[in-house]
């Protein structure tokens, strides 16, 4: 048991354990829930630890925050591996897989610049999810690659 | 046809095609027969980027339906000047008119205003997104010249920014045509067509040289490579010149072969070829006006007249 990676960082209370992240994505997944350190929350990261499914794996531990369903459809973009675990009392309450979302509006900025999402106008970006990337419903432009570079920081 | 907006060629489906072609034939045989269909209706014009062709032939199109136009003028003139949002401007005008037709350099423009509105909007070209009725007037074109059976069409140009490219392959894959796109590898289709191309199994394949496959084609649909897509003018002049055609080529090589361009042209078609039978572009320019009594009537509802 000394050897679990997981307890590299300390056991939380009430909160949530994101794991199977792919390596490397650590800190773009708690960009996309939105955490930045500022707002005061405890946070443990782990980052590129050796894993039999993945090769390198991040490990993320929020104490006192649940994730939204909206946060979770975002997450599958970069991290479609990711398991999530809802813990309450240390215990492990809840445990989901992400799963990919047909669809996501308003998380990730069209790399077009000539699209009008980019423009002053009232409407949020939306990306149709495709099996191997995100397609613009406005523009129709494809990102494949390094999806996490256009997630729009709140 | 079920949809209200006409915003993208991926929307029409073969019979929705084949009911605006078949409408346009009706039109084109008989134009007097519909010169009255939609008197005391408007169609407003927003032009946010010059045209010449589109918005003189929407204008005419309308007119010849027995109804007018409002025109919100250039940019310059309007209120987008003053700052103002599409998706405002949109709502404001279509107060004033029965349907609206949109050109803006943006892609997707055309989506996102036809979200604001409750009046038919169509998409007049969206910066180098789609422009679906001048891919309408193609296939009026092709069907009337070519026909669409076993219909083997080469696709030559700036495929990488041409909206009427994007367009015409998204329609074409439909008929089963096969689709031959010849380019220098910098213009080549961009990722989202070839996508949509794929996902439609469509019959596509690629060429630098037109001499690759000049003799097979029915029909060869010419496009203008613009200046401004190279980073210096030699360089243009030296890519430009391997894709035009003349008389003697097309002569040499395939006599059968319909020509077409979505004009305007530089100098990408010889003015020779004009001559040939084959030159089909002032008819598909032309062909604009019926298409579009079509499609207006048929947004503007004239099937329950």
């Amino acid at each position: 048991m000394s050897n679990d990676p997981e307890l590299r960082v300390s056991k939380i209370r009430n909160g949530t354990v994101i794991d199977h992240i792919n390596g490397g994505q650590a800190l773009n997944v708690l960009a996309i829930v939105g955490i930045d350190g500022t707002s005061g929350e405890e946070v443990s990261v782990a980052m590129n630890i050796p894993s039999d499914r993945l090769g390198k794996k991040d490990i993320v531990k929020v104490e006192g925050r649940e994730l939204s369903q909206d946060e979770v459809d975002v997450l599958s973009l970069i991290a479609p591996a990711a398991t999530i675990n809802i813990v309450r009392d240390f215990e492990v309450a809840e445990k989901h897989r992400v799963e990919r979302p047909e669809r996501v509006v308003g998380v990730l900025e069209c790399p077009n610049r000539h699209c009008i999402t980019t423009e002053n106008e009232p409407v949020d970006s939306a990306f149709e999810v495709l099996d191997d990337g995100v397609r613009c419903e406005y523009c129709d432009t494809i990102i494949r690659e390094d999806i996490a570079a256009y997630i729009l920081v709140s | 046809m079920r949809q209200d907006h006409i915003i993208s060629a991926k929307q029409l489906s073969r019979p929705d095609i084949e009911a605006v072609l078949d409408r346009a034939a009706e039109i084109a045989a008989d134009p007097s027969a519909f010169g009255d269909r939609h008197e005391g209706s408007l169609l407003g014009l927003l032009f946010f980027e010059p045209s010449t062709r589109t918005k003189m032939s929407f204008t005419a199109a309308m007119k010849r339906l027995g109804g007018d136009v409002v025109d919100m003028g250039t940019v310059e003139s309007s209120s987008v000047k003053k700052g103002e949002s599409l998706a405002d401007t949109v709502r404001v005008v279509e107060g004033y008119a029965d349907a609206l037709v949109l050109r803006h350099p943006s892609e997707g423009s055309a989506k996102m205003a036809s979200e604001f509105v409750d009046v038919p909007l169509i998409n007049a070209g969206d910066g180098a997104g789609q422009h679906p009725t001048q891919t309408l007037l193609d296939l009026y074109t092709i069907r009337e010249n070519a026909g669409f059976d076993d219909l083997t069409i080469g696709i030559m140009g700036d495929l990488k920014y041409g909206r009427t490219v994007h367009s015409l392959a998204h329609a074409l894959t439909v008929f089963d045509a096969s689709q031959h796109f010849i380019s220098p590898e910098s213009l080549q289709l961009p990722r989202s067509v070839r996508y949509d191309l794929h996902e439609a199994g469509a019959d596509v394949r690629e060429h630098t040289d037109l001499d690759d496959v000049l003799a097979e084609l029915d029909v060869l649909y010419v496009t203008r490579i613009q200046k401004e897509r190279f980073p210096d003018e030699s360089e243009y002049h030296e890519v430009a010149g391997e894709y035009q055609i003349d008389a003697e080529t097309i002569e040499a090589v395939n006599e059968d072969l319909t020509v077409m361009h979505p004009l305007p042209r530089v100098d990408e078609i010889a003015h020779d070829v004009d001559e040939l039978d084959g030159a089909k572009y002032f008819e598909q320019a032309h062909n604009g006006v019926p298409v579009r009594m079509a499609l207006l009537d048929m947004v503007l509802g004239g099937e329950e007249r």
